[in-house]
């Protein structure tokens, strides 16, 4: 678009909300004196929030934005500034809309599981900067892990590893894509399937971190290696850079390391004053398999960190933490306590001074603790209930309250010495709060974990979302908000709904991912693949075992009579032979419970069992031209005799 | 009237100077893009297909834009009204243009080196003929695709004549049909050839002497 044609549209834009602003005085403040928070986008912000979100039809938005979609296991695209919602990616649960978990290769990956609890997706990384190439995603229900190639915004693979239960403190990235984490939740009898009552929790119970290797090229997951660790609740994480580079950090809570029947975790695992965070240096984890020093479990190598020192450390974090995030530059780790108005920052550099000089307060099962003091640069008076911190690229971070339903804008370190051991003076360096609605989570910036945030953008993943959209009875969706954190003030930009439920998201710049939107015949050979209609073919393979290779292509399928028997097992090839992006054919088979679908160039093959005697229609899913309706077959299944 | 035709014949006899077979020369290299470059190019646009489709006319190929894939496109759809695929084995023109460019490279130099004039009219005089039945045979392939159409097909259109030069809109498509960058080359071919006899047919001379 020309300049002078934005210029136009905006100015038109702008007259238009100028009109309405002066005909209907009292229809916008009534709507946006419905909450609280909605009286604070007065109404000159109104017109600057417009302008700064609106896309004009046909224009694209400058950023991807990923969300996790929780417990629905999937993932959920968005365009910024727009919010408008692109499209979802499933990954650890069927969706019927592109046939995920129905074809015989998907359903294998989810390995019988129907839904996953995604968390926290992570791009890789180069030199510590998105690089647009794959997005990984943890499953907290089953101890899984999974990654999207963003060629084709498809879910590739999804690794579940022995001795981690529910993993969340995952999927974290290093600068490299060296590593990405994995981390028990809930600690259980270790090794995994071993049982030991609840009374046992404090001698049988283990937490377990993992270090993901991935693999350069193609970006497949396998273990590295994993460290046994006391049983608290390791929670969440992050990947060290610059100066923290080759370490990772994880919080944790319950370093009561109880489980009282009956007591109530969330007082028993609240009683001392704080928990921790642990800081692993994966370097030494590597120099600790490679010297053997590591028990193999289950296939796994398994390290216990009391036998190799160096490569865990613990350090003190005000109590029940959640959030840890690395600074831009590597030095500043900020960790939050939810139950303390305060977020505190260490400095790495002492850190690294620290362990090098054995300033230890404790040891915990062999793990040193680092001596907090010393390691500690301040403490922050961010507010209540903070959680997780993102960075811009100005020295500034920002914190998500749950409780006060806040962003807090805040500056990291240098701070003047006097300051730091004075909470009073501190709050100085809070420089401003934006309210949200309601009950902040996460929230994340426009590349905010990378070396360089782009600080423009924020969005607020909030948790509740009550009287800010049309009333959808009570399973209320969830709100983000999208905040301009450009200037000098936080400017609330819009409001956006997903379904349940976003925690985590990522944010990369647009023109980082270059996707596909054709597999090209030739470049990817599925071996099941015919790329014609005289190709195809129904074979029986001996038994009761028949195969199909099967064509689509605007508008038919071809076979489009398909003869079995009772009993037969039939696998279906189905190849789109198109070659033209958005034609997209699916294959429902009537009363089968079957729905596939292949993308232009794509083979998708489905297994089952022809049991139900009698004739079945079959026809095309996705709408693909104006004789849709006529892309249809048979699937006859003659009945046994007798 | 005898007269003239002595003369021409003395004419034809005549050597080509220097600069007349340089010509020659550089006529014969314009034919080589044709074995690169499009002879004819046509684009369909419609609202679905905002990059439009491209379909490319080379000496020995077919080409569809998108790596090739327009031409698939363009065969599905026509596919729907029963038109004939578009395939190259069915172009015989294929076969034999690149043939007929190779012939008229070499009877281009075998004029430029035996220096006649006559031998450089032979070369102009096919060429044109050769020009001329390509046009015609472009003109009739699109003639018998646009007018057999499969009865039985989907939908039924009238046999229609697909735009064999400029714009026409052809059912939902905007269709523009334009020589290529090979063709252009050989209207340069054709002009540095009579340009090449021009130079050394001496006219201006052959009038002072009279």
């Amino acid at each position: 678009m020309s300049e002078n044609k934005l210029l136009a549209r905006l100015f038109l834009f702008g007259l238009i909300i100028a009109i309405l602003a002066l005909l209907l005085p009292g229809c916008g403040g009534s709507k946006s004196g419905r909450g609280r928070a909605g009286s604070e986008t007065g109404r000159s912000d109104i017109t600057d929030a417009a302008l700064k979100t609106y896309v004009p039809p046909g224009d694209m938005d400058e950023y991807y934005l990923f969300y996790s979609g929780g417990h629905s296991g999937q993932i959920f695209v968005s365009g910024i500034p727009s919010m408008r919602h692109i499209c979802t990616i499933p990954v650890f649960t069927p969706y019927p809309g592109t046939g995920y978990g129905f074809d015989d290769e998907s359903k294998a990956m989810l390995g019988g599981y129907t839904w996953g609890d995604s968390h926290h997706p992570g791009f890789s990384e180069t030199d510590g900067e998105y690089d647009g190439r794959w997005l990984f995603i943890n499953d907290n229900a089953q101890g899984r892990i999974a990654r999207i190639d963003l060629k084709d915004f498809k879910t590739k693979q999804i690794l579940k590893i022995p001795h981690i239960s529910a993993n969340h403190g995952s999927s974290f990235v290093t600068p490299n894509s060296e590593y990405v984490t994995m981390a028990t939740r809930m600690s259980v009898p270790f090794p995994e399937g071993t049982y030991a009552d609840v009374t046992q929790y404090g001698e049988k119970y283990k937490g377990v971190v993992a270090g993901i290797k991935i693999d350069p090229k193609d970006g497949t997951m396998s273990v590295g290696w994993e460290v046994v660790m006391p049983p608290f609740n390791y929670d969440l994480g992050d990947a060290g850079k610059g100066v923290s580079d080759g370490w990772l950090f994880w919080t944790c809570y319950n370093s009561e390391r109880e489980f009282i029947e009956g007591a109530k975790l969330e007082v028993t695992a609240s009683q001392k004053d704080k928990d921790f965070v642990v800081m692993l240096n994966w370097r030494e984890a590597e120099k600790a398999i490679a010297a053997n020093n590591y028990t193999t479990i289950k296939g796994i190598k398994v390290i216990d960190p009391a036998k190799a020192p160096g490569v865990v450390f613990l350090v003190g974090l005000a109590k029940s933490p959640h959030g840890v995030d690395v600074s831009p530059s590597g030095q500043w780790i900020v960790g939050s306590g939810k139950l303390s108005p305060t977020t505190t920052v260490y400095n790495f550099e002492k850190v690294l001074t620290a362990i090098k000089n054995k300033d230890f307060e404790d040891t915990v099962d062999g793990i040193p603790v680092l001596k907090y003091e010393s390691v500690r640069e301040a403490e922050i008076p961010v507010g209540l209930g903070p959680l997780h911190t993102q960075f811009d690229d100005r020295g500034n971070a920002y914190t998500s309250l749950f409780v006060e339903s806040a962003v807090a804008k805040w500056k990291l370190p240098p701070y003047d010495p006097g300051d730091v051991n004075d909470s009073k003076k501190m709050e100085k360096y809070v420089l401003e709060k934006i309210p949200v609605a309601y009950n902040i989570g996460h929230l994340v910036t426009a590349e905010g974990d990378s070396r360089s945030p782009d600080g423009n953008y924020l969005v607020a993943l909030n948790k509740l979302s009550k009287g800010r959209h049309l009333s959808v009875g009570p399973s209320i969706p969830e709100s983000a908000q999208l905040i301009d954190i450009s200037g000098d003030k936080m400017k609330l930009l819009y409001d956006a709904f997903t379904e349940p439920e976003p925690h985590y998201a990522v944010i990369i710049k647009a023109d980082k991912i270059k996707p596909f939107e054709v597999y090209k015949q030739g470049e990817w050979a599925d071996k099941n693949a015919v790329w014609t209609p005289e190709e195809t073919s129904i074979e029986r393979k001996g038994g009761n075992k028949v195969d199909v290779k099967m064509t689509a292509v605007r508008s038919f399928f071809s076979p489009d009579v398909i003869r079995v028997n009772e009993g037969d097992v039939v696998t279906i090839h189905l190849t789109n032979i198109e070659q033209t992006r958005d034609e997209l054919h699916g294959l429902a088979i009537d009363n089968y419970n079957i729905n596939i679908v292949a993308d232009p160039g794509e083979t998708k093959s489905i297994t089952f069992k022809a049991d139900k005697p009698g004739v079945y229609a079959y026809y095309c899913t996705n709408f693909c031209s104006a004789l849709h309706q006529e892309m249809q077959g048979y699937l006859l299944v003659k009945p046994k005799k007798g | 009237m005898r007269s003239i035709f002595f003369w021409i014949t003395e004419k034809l006899e005549k050597q080509l100077n220097l600069k007349s077979r340089l010509m020659l020369l550089l006529a014969a290299i314009c034919l080589v893009p044709s074995f690169f470059t499009p002879l004819w190019s046509l684009e369909f646009w419609s609202y679905q297909y905002p990059e439009g489709l491209n379909l490319y006319i080379y000496s020995h190929k077919l080409v569809g834009g998108n790596d090739g894939n327009d031409l698939k496109e363009i065969n599905i759809l026509n596919h729907y009204i029963g038109m004939a695929a578009l395939e190259e084995e069915d172009f015989l023109e294929l076969k034999w243009i690149p043939l007929a460019m190779g012939i008229f490279i070499t009877l281009t130099l075998r004029a430029m080196i035996m220096g006649r004039i006559k031998a450089a009219i032979d070369v102009l005089m096919m060429f044109s003929y050769f020009g001329a039945f390509s046009l015609w045979s472009f003109w009739y392939k699109l003639h018998y695709y646009g007018h057999n159409l499969d009865p039985r097909a989907s939908v039924k259109v009238d046999p229609f004549m697909p735009p064999v030069f400029g714009f026409e809109q052809v059912g939902q498509f905007k269709v523009w049909s334009y020589p290529g960058i090979a063709s252009y080359f050989l209207a340069l071919f054709s002009l540095l050839l009579v340009l090449a006899i021009i130079f050394s047919l001496d006219l201006k001379r052959k009038k002072s002497q009279s």
